[in-house]
């Protein structure tokens, strides 16, 4: 982590975007603070060697289970928690 | 088990311990856990009940299966008695990060109960009725909370249980696990929830173990490593002194201790908070207000209002985990936090790894401190929330079995002894802690 970012409003506002989350002014304020905080406390990971060392996306190896593929039954409704249904099907808000 | 339900109402009002709770007693009887109460944490669903994982996003929803682990439940005869509380999505490390009821430690309630699994500890201290607690890790949020109210909390080996109906914080850490007042409690659960899935890919295809086998086994002969780092800056010298004394418990009933290092124990917060953060960021993108949960009137574009039902059901440490996850993530920042983070992991499992080829068992305190109060919570930075994980995480990340058992007290309050054995390992746990529990 040689380049050092600048951590600002405009940076929190432009994640906020690609997340998908309204946030108020004082929650851009607060979170702008809080991730240079933590962001840099997070650079101590600069300090540990990793030089061909591979990433672990999990925390072992274990292997995929597949199983037949037949169908099976499904007993539950998939549309019985929502609230904007028009007949089978799920209402959204319009696209644009 | 009617009563048993009344019971519960009354030391939900009590201590703060239920999301939701059973209206009536359905258990079919007849098996392991006949005439048990099984309370299940928030976060994993159960057929017909709220399931709202401390968050407002999923207010309403009522799942329509049952999760395996609670499924093998009632297949033992269980009552499945209500949801516990728990910090939002398992965000926190006191229970307090959640709109919902915050439970208080049953040994003082101007305590913490500990997170996120504090519910199911609380009510597994204070239940004066047969009850096991199903419960749930990311970072330790069963280890936690079991030390803070004194009580046994098992997290498996990750892939041990099946994660099928849990609502997902960080897929490569989540673990469901048990809690009980006693290690033949925890050993017993876990029997039941162990074993292969076929709806849960990343399950272990090991077959279930019956883990009551160990109990009596004693630890003669048992290697115990005790890594210094954990005994370092910032742990209470009061939880050292009661850790030790456990350590020197093992000792005298026949185990051998050494003490050894693990180098990456300090940096393995950074790499822990970056992953699960990474992962919280990319499984909370499906709360959006169409599916299930929390509704909104559906007006403006569908990016207005996902923003809209997300800014309402999430709340602050939520956000604050969706927007630095979302940032470790984004292209220009993803090698420098959330690959570097996956590398320091690499460099903390083999850590683990080379003390396993040493000792069987590694010793010590569950958490640097006991239980905090609300005013001192109240008073952190969330930095410093992070930083009270520092003894947890790093099992966590190699996702090796881990276990609290009290082992004494300071300023009145539960220290918790945290033992950690190699992956698929927990029978040596159960071991060693039902060893000092008979002897104590």
């Amino acid at each position: 982590m040689s380049d050092h970012w600048t951590i600002d409003r405009g940076l929190v506002e432009r994640i906020a975007k690609v997340a998908r989350l309204e946030l108020t002014e004082d929650e851009i304020e607060k979170f702008t603070k809080q991730l240079k905080v933590i962001l840099e406390a997070f650079r101590e990971l600069d300090d540990v060697d990793t030089e061909g060392v591979e990433p672990s996306f999990h925390p072992q190896e274990l292997s995929n289970v597949l199983r037949e593929d037949e169908a099976t039954p499904w007993s539950w409704d998939p549309l019985e928690n929502t609230e904007h249904r028009e007949g089978r099907y799920f209402k959204g808000p319009r696209i644009q | 088990m009617t009563g048993v339900i009344d019971r519960a109402r009354e030391l939900d009002e009590e201590y703060g311990i239920f999301n939701a709770l059973a209206e009536s007693d359905d258990s079919m009887g007849g098996g392991r856990l006949e005439g048990v109460a099984v309370s299940v944490k928030d976060n994993v669903c159960v057929m017909g009940m709220e399931t709202r994982a401390g968050s407002r996003v999923l207010e309403g929803y009522r799942p329509p299966f049952d999760a395996t682990v609670v499924k093998k439940c009632r297949g033992e005869g269980a009552l499945i008695l209500g949801k516990t509380t728990q910090d939002e999505f398992g965000f926190g490390t006191f229970n307090v990060n959640t709109p919902f009821k915050v439970p208080v430690n049953p040994h003082d309630r101007e305590r913490s109960a500990g997170g996120s699994s504090g519910g199911a500890a609380c009510l597994t201290s204070v239940a004066d009725f047969p009850h096991l607690a199903l419960a749930e890790s990311t970072g330790g949020s069963i280890s936690c909370p079991a030390s803070f109210c004194g009580v046994v909390g098992l997290t498996p080996t990750y892939g041990r249980t099946s994660r099928w109906g849990l609502v997902d914080y960080a897929n490569s850490l989540d673990k469901i696990g048990v809690m009980g007042k006693t290690v033949a409690d925890a050993a017993l659960l876990l029997s039941v929830i162990s074993g292969p899935d076929e709806y849960d890919s990343t399950v272990s295809q090991a077959p279930p173990e019956d883990f009551t086998g160990y109990l009596g086994n004693g630890v003669e002969g048992l290697r115990v490593g005790v890594p210094r780092e954990y005994f370092g800056e910032g742990v209470d010298p009061g939880v050292s002194e009661a850790v030790w004394g456990a350590v020197k418990g093992l000792e005298a009933l026949g185990a051998t201790v050494k003490e050894l290092s693990l180098p990456h124990t300090g940096v393995s917060l950074a790499s822990y908070y970056i992953i699960a953060m990474a992962e919280a960021s990319t499984n909370l993108a499906k709360f959006s207000g169409l599916r299930y949960g929390l509704h909104l009137p559906l007006e403006g574009a569908f990016d207005e209002y996902f923003s809209r039902v997300r800014a309402r059901g999430f709340s602050e440490e939520a956000k604050r985990r969706i927007i630095l996850g979302t940032f470790t993530r984004m292209a220009g920042y993803r090698d420098a936090y959330y690959m570097k983070a996956l590398r320091v992991r690499t460099r903390v499992i083999e850590d683990f790894k080379r003390a396993f080829a040493e000792v069987d068992i590694l010793a010590a305190p569950t958490m640097p401190v006991v239980a905090p109060r609300f005013d001192e919570i109240s008073a952190m930075e969330p930095i410093q929330h992070y930083m009270m994980d520092v003894l947890t995480v790093a099992p966590n990340l190699a996702g090796i079995p881990m276990i609290s058992t009290p082992c004494g007290r300071v300023d009145g309050m539960p220290v918790g002894l945290h033992l950690m054995a190699d992956h698929m390992e927990e029978g040596k746990l159960i071991r060693a802690t039902h060893a000092l529990e008979v002897s104590a």
